[in-house]
Parts: structure tokens; C-alpha cells; sequence
């Protein structure tokens, strides 16, 4: 649906100041009816990535294919008219302060010189769905933060786009309103095939309804691809620091002090399991230990949900005969749970470190 | 108290001056208001940018407005005299009158259209929206409250100028109260005049509060 190639995007230097590069070598594909998260730092280039889509930003060198189309080419006349497919919404709503909620998202339409008949007939849909449909003759100062942006979110989908920039549209609001906007964009994304292009600096977005994600660090994509693979095997350090507050691989000081490298006489071998889709709800741990008559001691876990797979990892120190212990982690492979060796855990009192 | 003849005087001289005013005021938002939308989107990064434009369009208004008001008025006599006709009476005061409120009018829209919220701006082109509907249906509703509170100002102003036509012959308040008030000394009538163009400055500023509280969508309670 949206494919970037070679895209650059440098801003001339002001006065003796170097040039900015705000984009380099970004080549990305979108898919249609996909919600594509693009995540990075303020200043990572993700705002202007999102923006050269309806061409705000223009590029230095490089296209950007929507639909098929290169808009990058287009006349300011074309632009015009393939900005009425591509629908956005922004941080801070964007709404005329003038204009009751009807007539706001009448606006492009208004734009577009639909009849007034036709606008009516298309706003009033819109309103129902976004929930707004007794506050149509309301001014946006006398909305919450949250109806604002299902304002903007009825105005951007007005013109029938086939796909909708989301420019931080959360970032603004609480983490319950936050919610409640995400879940009728992946709603809306599902009921109308939207593709959905996303930026934002929170995690908890992307890991809500994002199907795919791209990480974005100084005008490069440091790393792409489904959400659910990022989530579980962050390469890039910078992805790492996005997805550990998530999903917690890491083990807590006070029992990494009580690990050692090599065995230690009387120690005991500690394993990571990660669990990953379907794998996660079957009862591996339990049959394991009950089988290979095994003592499984839980030092640190995490279990969550990512697109609707559950996800998790799990911190254990296996105690039982080396050959049993050999058996479990086969057994674990078998099952296609992830499993590694931390290390061996030092003998002493595990309550004392804690 | 006053005789009857003064009565007549008084009440010439506010139609004078309200004619005056009003002609001026009308001509002045008319030219001011299209000159100061396009001072604000020709200004450096702004949506048709046009630097040779904005920077003599700018020298121009700063030379109007840089020139006391009684030295306007003589100054552009023969401008006037090929305008009206005429370079004495109330019509002939309304070429200098207009001639100060353009510039004035210009630079209150040019301020109010560049506080419109650039995301504002953004929103809109990304609806696909052409300069033109941009301001039509963007910049102009958005800057009305500020316009309307600009427009009162002017009025305000135009009514303080109109005093001082009395030297070209241009009549109204300001005319009477030095003709009357002053050189004939008779300060009663200058008390008049001042009590009359307190009123009139009152119910000037009153409508204009108004109409700007009526077209702020943004304070509202919800």
C-alpha cells in the first residue's frame, strides 16, 4: 500500500550550522489493512517519515509509492486530490475552534465541494461510530481530550481514505483515554481495511495494536518487522530499551549476583524458558517437572500479551540430576520453547539475597 | 445650558463624524483586511510565501503608520484633491481617514491570522485544500474573535483621527469642540462634544466585545 524507496530528506544548514539529515536510506513496505507502528525517540526523523506520505514533508531524493502512485511526482493539483485519500490525525486534534463537531468533519468534504446533502449523509454515519453523534452541535472547547481526537478521527476517515497517518494521536491523552482511542482505531482498521500508519515514542501503543513495527533512530529504520518477532528478539540496543520496561528479559541485580558462569560445586543450573504463542498456555513446566522428577525453583518471570499471542519469559533453577536436567531442556526444544543457560546459581540463601 | 443652535451644531457634527467613520471604516477593512491577510501568508515559511511582496508591502504600511495623523492629512492633499474632488469637507476628510486605517486595519488581521494555530494550517492541507480555502475556511473564522477586538480598535481610532480633520474643513465632534469650545471659548460645548465622544467610544467598544465574545468558540463551558 505505502512503499518508500531510497527516501532522504536533508534540511539545508542555517547559517554556519552542518545540514540536518532528517531521513536516510529508508526503504520500507507497508501492506494494505496493516497498522504499521513506526517508534523512536523525539528526533529520531519518525514525524517526518509520516509526513511525506501526504508529502507536508517533501523529500530530498527518493519516492514514496501510495497505492501505487508516487506522490512525490505529482503535480500540486494530483497532491490535492491524493490527499483526500490519505486521512490523518494529530497530536494535539487539529480542530478548527469555530466550527461545531459536525461541521469539522464536514470540512474536507466541504473541501472537496461535495453537495450538502451528501456531507450530511456521510458525517452523521461517522459521528455514530466514533460515538459522538449527541455532541454533533458541540464546539471542541467543550470537549474531553478524548472526543477531540474521535473528532479528528471522524474527520480524517470523512473522505473515504484508504489510509490514515496517526501523527502521536495519543500522546496527548491519559492512559484510559489512550486506550479507548487505540481500540477504535484498530476497530476501524478491521471494519474498513484501513491501513493504519502509526508514530509514536510509547511502546505501549505499538504493542497494543500494531501488527508490524519499524524503529527509528537518527534518520535510519534500525529494525523492521511483525511486532511479535521485535517483541521477543529485539536485536538493536535502542529496540532493546523500547521493549524491555514491556517485556522483561532481564533478572533482578540481587539474583544475578547469585549467578556464576562456570558450575560451582553444589550449584545449580539456571535457565531463561521463553514462551512464545500458543506454547505459552500449555502446561510444559509442570509436566516437566512432574515427569523428570525435577524441582523447578520460579526466580523471576513475566507473562504478557503481545497481538494477542501470549508472550513471557521465565527465570528458573532447575534442581535434580544433571541427566534429568539434560532431558528437560530437549524436552523444552521439543515443545519449541525458547530455553538458554544463565548460568549456575551460586549455593547460599536465596532469601538473603533477595 | 446650551441654546437650541448649539443642540443642531452638536448633533450635525456626530453625523458628520459617524459618516465619516463609518465611510472610512468600511473603505479601511475592505482594502486593510485582504492587504493584512496577505502581509501574514507571504511572510518566510508561511503558505505563499512572497518575500518581495511582503517586504514592500511592509515598507509601505510602516510609512503610513510611521506619520502622524495631522501631517498625513496635509501631506496627501493633492491625493485627496484628485480623489474626492475636493481637498475641504467631510468627504474630502475621508480620503486621509481611510488612508491611515488601511495600514492600521492591515497590520491587527496580519497579527490575529498569524496566531491561527499552524497545525491548524497543517490539518487542512492534509485534507487537500488549496491556499484559497485555506484562509477562506481556516485562517479567516480562526482570527475572527482577534479581527473583531482589532476592528473595534480601529473604529475607536478612526473616531480619535476624525477630530483632527477640522483642519482640512472636514467638520464633526473634534472640529466643533476647537472651533466652538476652544476658540470661541465656550466650554460648555467642549464639555459636550468630550461627553458625546465618550459615549459614542463606549458604545463602539460595548458592540465590538460583543461580537467578539460571540464568534469565540474557545472559552466555552462545557
Amino acid at each position: 500500500m505505502i512503499t518508500f524507496e531510497q527516501l532522504q530528506k536533508t534540511y539545508p544548514s542555517r547559517g554556519t550550522g552542518q545540514p540536518v539529515q532528517a531521513l536516510a536510506d529508508i526503504d520500507l513496505t507497508i501492506g494494505r489493512g496493516e497498522i504499521y507502528g513506526i517508534i523512536g525517540r523525539s528526533g529520531a526523523g519518525k514525524s517526518t517519515l509520516l509526513r511525506t506520505v501526504n508529502l507536508l514533508e517533501k523529500p530530498t531524493s527518493g519516492r514514496v509509492l501510495v497505492d501505487g502512485v508516487d506522490v512525490t511526482a505529482l503535480s500540486s493539483r494530483e497532491l490535492r486530490a491524493a490527499r483526500h485519500s490519505i486521512g490523518m490525525i494529530f497530536q494535539h486534534f487539529n480542530l478548527l475552534s469555530s466550527r461545531t463537531v459536525f461541521d469539522n468533519v464536514a470540512l474536507p468534504l466541504e473541501l472537496a465541494g461535495v453537495a450538502k446533502a451528501q456531507i450530511r449523509a456521510t458525517v452523521e454515519p461517522l459521528l455514530d461510530l466514533v460515538g459522538l453523534t449527541d455532541k454533533r452541535d458541540r464546539y471542541p472547547a467543550e470537549l474531553s481530550g478524548g472526543q477531540k481526537q474521535r473528532v479528528g478521527i471522524a474527520r480524517a476517515l470523512a473522505s473515504k481514505p484508504k489510509v490514515l497517518l496517526s501523527d502521536e494521536a495519543t500522546s496527548a491523552l491519559d492512559p484510559e483515554t489512550t486506550t479507548q482511542i487505540l481500540h477504535l482505531l484498530a476497530d476501524i482498521n478491521k471494519r474498513l481495511g484501513l491501513t493504519i500508519v502509526l508514530i509514536t515514542h510509547e511502546i505501549a501503543v505499538i504493542k497494543e495494536i500494531c501488527h508490524k513495527v519499524a524503529v527509528m533512530e537518527n534518520g535510519r529504520i534500525i529494525e523492521q518487522g511483525p511486532v511479535f518477532d521485535i517483541f521477543a528478539h529485539p536485536k538493536h540496543e535502542t529496540t532493546k530499551t523500547f521493549v524491555d520496561p514491556v517485556i522483561n528479559r532481564g533478572i533482578p541485580d540481587s539474583l544475578r549476583a547469585r549467578l556464576s558462569a562456570t558450575p560451582v560445586p553444589g550449584s545449580n543450573m539456571v535457565l531463561r524458558i521463553t514462551f512464545t504463542g500458543e506454547r505459552a498456555t500449555s502446561p510444559v513446566i509442570s509436566a516437566i517437572s512432574r515427569k523428570l522428577n525435577l524441582d523447578l525453583n520460579i526466580w523471576h518471570g513475566q507473562i504478557d500479551e503481545i497481538q494477542g499471542a501470549p508472550f513471557g519469559t521465565l527465570v528458573v533453577e532447575a534442581i535434580g540430576n544433571p541427566q534429568s536436567i539434560e532431558a528437560a531442556i530437549s524436552l523444552l526444544n521439543v515443545n519449541k520453547l525458547g530455553v538458554e543457560v544463565l548460568g549456575h546459581a551460586v549455593p547460599g540463601n536465596l532469601r538473603a539475597a533477595v | 445650558m446650551l441654546s437650541p443652535e448649539i443642540y443642531a451644531l452638536l448633533f450635525k457634527a456626530l453625523l458628520d463624524t459617524l459618516y465619516m467613520v463609518a465611510v472610512s471604516g468600511l473603505l479601511g477593512t475592505a482594502l486593510g483586511l485582504p492587504l493584512g491577510v496577505l502581509l501574514a501568508v507571504t511572510g518566510r515559511g508561511e503558505l505563499l510565501q512572497n518575500l518581495a511582496f511582503n517586504r514592500v508591502a511592509g515598507v509601505l504600511v510602516n510609512m503610513t503608520r510611521s506619520t502622524p495623523f495631522i501631517i498625513l492629512v496635509v501631506a496627501i492633499i493633492p491625493f485627496t484633491r484628485l480623489i474626492a474632488g475636493t481637498s475641504i469637507g467631510t468627504a474630502a476628510a475621508i480620503v486621509p481617514l481611510t488612508v491611515a486605517a488601511v495600514p492600521f486595519i492591515a497590520r491587527i488581521v496580519e497579527g490575529a491570522v498569524r496566531e491561527v494555530d499552524r497545525g491548524l494550517i497543517e490539518a487542512a492541507q492534509s485534507m487537500g485544500a488549496t491556499p484559497f480555502q485555506i484562509i477562506r475556511k481556516v485562517l479567516l473564522p480562526e482570527a475572527m474573535p482577534a479581527i473583531a477586538l482589532g476592528l473595534t480598535l480601529s473604529v475607536v481610532s478612526l473616531i480619535g483621527y476624525s477630530a483632527m480633520v477640522g483642519a482640512v474643513g472636514g467638520g464633526g465632534l473634534g472640529d466643533l469642540g476647537i472651533r466652538y469650545g476652544y476658540q470661541r471659548f465656550l466650554p460648555e460645548v467642549m464639555l459636550a462634544v468630550v461627553i458625546v465622544l465618550i459615549v459614542l467610544v463606549q458604545i463602539v467598544q460595548s458592540t465590538g466585545d460583543w461580537i467578539a465574545r460571540r464568534v469565540n468558540k474557545r472559552n466555552l463551558k462545557s
